[in-house]
């Protein structure tokens, strides 16, 4: 399983069960995007709050990204993969960052970087797929089939292009009862020679009585072409100017990644003024069973050199300054190290939260590496309530709402304005 | 009972192609449902795509760690037998006449998933191809829990007894054989032991035991304590009441709906089919149940990719190199290319296909398609070759308008209509 990531997995859970998406898309919201691009576009100085949720599919090992160098516990548990301590890039004399993290470290040194230590959730499941839906739908006592931005979705009865997904394949986080966000291939249109957009427009409309599945296709050929326009606008927008930046030189080489191509999209349509609240992107290939440390840190290193950039390039506008991101993954590794110089499934992990209104520091208790159960660490902060206190200061006064009936303990990681 | 037999082709192969259409609406569709799960005599289609003899895997003659230029020029081979067993299998799925069994094959492929994007040397997953080719699900079953290729994909090589992984035992009964929920964490623990000692002689492509390795201790399964080993754990978890509820849920998700659950009526037919792949699909495909699916489902990219190669009487070989090349590459950037499942929990389910970027991936292999083949002349003659039953009024005046019958092939290929199953 190493390089592979769960996300299309995730489809075949079931939670994203075709009904909200069959439905939304039948009652035409992607006439509502259009609408809300043509007649009501977000004026400057009225920037809503966003959300940046960013998925690390495959189980990130909490313990070589916040890494306690400082616990003699640490060092005897999994002696081929630990670091010591002049190697990770320290926090506070007994965590540190991994050495990959130079961006992040210095968006900490700046404030801008909030860990949440040990979160996981109650009686936690070693199965990626059923723990990554825990997460995403914020129900781990009982499955069900909606996400809990699809839950905020529903009650804010949000249009189409309130939640944007840049992945290919919608999460399931994304799915309401009777909404859904939309997903948004990186691309624009590209068109066979001899088809015009409007033969495809054509095609595009639904058919009263025509089956569900049809239905659904049509609305994802009018997606493509309303979703064309609103890249095409987001391409125009002016990027801010870098002179003011701090710019962290990028430690490696090569292209961009699929990260930070998405994260480039997020921050054009920000700046474009297009009215999304939450914008869901992914990193997969976390679960490192064997040869972990250089796969973890070429990871580390893809996230770090897409998640900094993006932080500073939104501190440059307006809008931007109203972003909030928040890195999670569906749960942490084994203390102990396999065979193979890898880590098997575990359970708690830290979670990043990032962004200009962001209380930097670091937030709630480290798991100990010696009390544990059965191997594993014991959480010490439930995910919900990382969700929910973002939720409550970002995207809605009543998170416990969404929550599945969790009481929410607050959590102050964003500093009131 | 036109429309089931239309059904019925749609979901239990590729395509249908205007002949096979016309042919079994003559014969009926009991006729048709013994032809496609139980044909007689060989398959005179897939003769004309014979199984790739590869090379040897490069890797497994190093007796040291290779140079960078050594290890390029054995990725190159490598890369050369995946691309042809890749290719193989869309021409295979192209040129058989036994559909059924082929798209059953493909079915399993997704249950057993394996990638070669991980195991990396192809024979390896031409061997597990075979054993997916089995009618009997336990014989599957029990050859597959030692196949070398699953046991790579799931790091069982490195599952010893002094240091075991849980990650083939994890899967076996979360993902191939019970289901979630249906066992506890000690049961996983347990099953990673009982599978300890089993390795990949990379050379020969095959697995082997290595008793050294093995744990040869109680192990703790279900509540039943036994020196349980690969085999035995196997026919264990075989015999649990779940396990055929489980396979007949599973077929029912990618033949029936993703959405529904399986109904009981459908499930009671199924269970006294199993383990028979074949009659578990074909007691599916009898009950009223299905026949009610009609509309609920996409098609799968290679659904609709082969479909569409077996409509225009298209091989893979009969494109430009260029065009093959984009042929998989769409395959890949739509999530399911053969021999290389995004995941062990295998393709996502139908109702993904119908995203936004998907839309373009099957935009611009359409554009592809269309330009290798002469296209119908007229809307009608169109909808006859892609098997649609009727346009819409939608679709038929958008067609209308266009003068240009490879456009309107294109349009046709990308219409909401094409993409329903």
């Amino acid at each position: 399983m190493d390089a592979v990531t769960r996300r299309k997995f995730l489809i075949a859970s079931g939670v994203l069960g075709g009904g909200a998406v069959g439905l939304g898309a039948a009652i035409g919201l992607a006439d509502l995007l259009h609408r809300a691009k043509a007649q009501d576009p977000e004026e400057p100085g009225d920037n809503p709050d966003k959300l940046v949720v960013v998925t690390l599919y495959g189980g990130n090992d909490g313990l070589a990204t916040v890494v306690p160098h400082g616990d003699d516990a640490y060092q005897s548990a999994r002696p081929e993969l630990a670091y010591a301590s002049g190697q990770v890039l320290d926090l506070n004399g007994t965590l540190g960052l991994n050495p990959a993290l130079v961006g992040l470290k210095k968006l900490w040194d700046d404030g801008q970087l909030a860990i949440v230590l040990g979160v996981g959730y109650p009686q936690p499941d070693r199965s990626h797929f059923h723990s990554m839906d825990v997460w995403q739908t914020a129900s781990p006592a009982h499955p069900i089939k909606s996400g809990w931005v699809g839950r905020w979705l529903d009650a804010v009865k949000g249009p189409l292009e309130t939640a944007v997904s840049f992945e290919p394949v919608l999460p399931p986080l994304l799915v309401g009862a009777e909404r859904s966000g939309v997903s948004v291939g990186v691309s624009g249109l590209q068109l066979p020679a001899g088809i015009t957009s409007d033969m495809l427009a054509r095609l595009g409309q639904v058919v009263p009585g025509e089956p569900m599945i049809g239905a659904r296709a049509a609305a994802g050929i009018r997606d493509l072409l309303d979703i064309d326009r609103l890249v095409r606008e987001a391409e125009r927008a002016e990027r801010p100017s870098t002179g003011t930046r701090q710019e962290i030189p990028a430690t490696g080489t090569g292209g961009e990644s699929a990260l930070a191509a998405q994260l480039n999209l997020v921050a054009s349509c920000v700046e474009a003024g297009v009215r999304t609240r939450v914008y869901s992107v992914s990193l997969g290939g976390f679960d490192l069973h064997a040869q972990e440390r250089a796969g973890q840190e070429m990871l580390l290193r893809e996230l770090d050199q897409a998640l900094t950039p993006f932080v500073q390039r939104l501190s440059a506008t307006q809008a931007g300054r109203r972003v909030t991101v928040v890195v999670y993954s569906e749960f942490g590794r084994r203390v102990r190290a396999n065979s193979a110089f890898g880590t098997d499934h575990g359970t708690a992990g830290p979670m990043f939260v990032l962004g200009p209104h962001v209380a930097g520091g670091l937030h709630g208790v480290q798991p100990s590496l010696t009390d544990l159960d059965d191997g594993d660490l014991k959480m010490t902060t439930d995910f919900r309530d990382v969700f929910g206190s973002i939720i409550e200061s970002v995207l809605h006064p009543d998170p416990e709402r969404f929550l599945e009936g969790h009481k929410l303990r607050p959590i102050p990681l964003i500093k009131k304005a | 009972m036109t429309d089931s037999v239309a059904l019925l082709l749609r979901r239990a192969g590729f395509g249908p192609t205007a002949t096979d259409l016309a042919n079994g609406k003559r014969s009926g569709y009991s006729a048709v449902l013994r032809d496609l799960l139980a044909p007689a005599g060989d398959d005179a289609g897939a003769v004309r795509a014979p199984f790739p003899v590869l090379p040897v895997d490069p890797y497994t003659y190093f007796k040291r760690p290779p140079t960078a230029k050594e290890a390029a020029a054995a990725d190159v081979v490598r890369e050369d037998s995946i691309q042809r067993i890749t290719r193989w299998w869309i021409d295979r799925l192209v040129v058989a006449d036994h559909q059924g069994l082929e798209k059953l094959t493909f079915f399993w492929h997704g249950h057993w998933a394996t990638s070669v994007k991980k195991v990396r040397d192809a024979r390896l997953l031409l061997n597990q191809h075979q054993v997916l080719r089995k009618k009997d699900f336990r014989e599957m079953a029990r050859t597959m829990v030692t196949d070398a290729a699953l046991i790579h994909w799931l790091d069982g090589q490195l599952n010893s007894r002094s240091k075991p992984n849980e990650n083939l035992g994890r899967e076996l009964m979360e993902l191939f054989l019970l289901g979630i929920g249906n066992y506890t964490e000690a049961d996983v623990k347990d099953a990673g032991r009982a599978l300890t000692g089993w390795k990949v002689d990379y050379g020969r492509a095959r697995s082997y035991f290595a008793a050294k390795d093995h744990d040869f201790g109680s192990k703790t399964i279900l509540g039943v304590t036994r020196d349980f080993d690969a085999q035995s754990l196997t026919d264990f978890l075989l015999s649990q009441p779940i396990c055929p509820r489980f396979i007949a849920s599973r077929m029912w998700y990618r033949y029936g709906s993703a959405i529904d659950p399986i109904p009981q009526s459908v499930l009671d037919r199924m269970l006294t089919a199993f383990p028979y792949g074949p009659s578990m699909l074909w007691a599916m495909f009898e009950d009223e149940a299905f026949l009610a699916t009609s509309g609920t489902m996409a098609k799968q990219p290679v659904e609709w990719l082969v479909g569409a190669m077996r409509q225009l009487g298209l091989r893979l070989w009969d494109l430009p190199k260029p065009a093959q090349d984009m042929v998989v590459a769409g395959l890949e950037a739509l999530g399911q290319l053969p021999f290389a499942p995004p995941s062990v929990g295998g393709w996502p389910n139908s109702n993904a296909w119908l995203t936004t970027g998907a839309t373009q991936i099957r935009l611009s292999l359409a554009g592809v398609l269309a330009e290798a083949v002469g296209a119908p002349q007229s809307i009608e003659g169109l909808a006859e070759v892609l098997a649609v039953e009727t346009w819409t009024s939608r679709t038929f005046e958008a067609l209308k308008d266009v003068p240009n019958p490879r456009h309107r092939l294109i349009l046709g290929l990308v219409s909401p209509e094409y993409m329903v199953s």
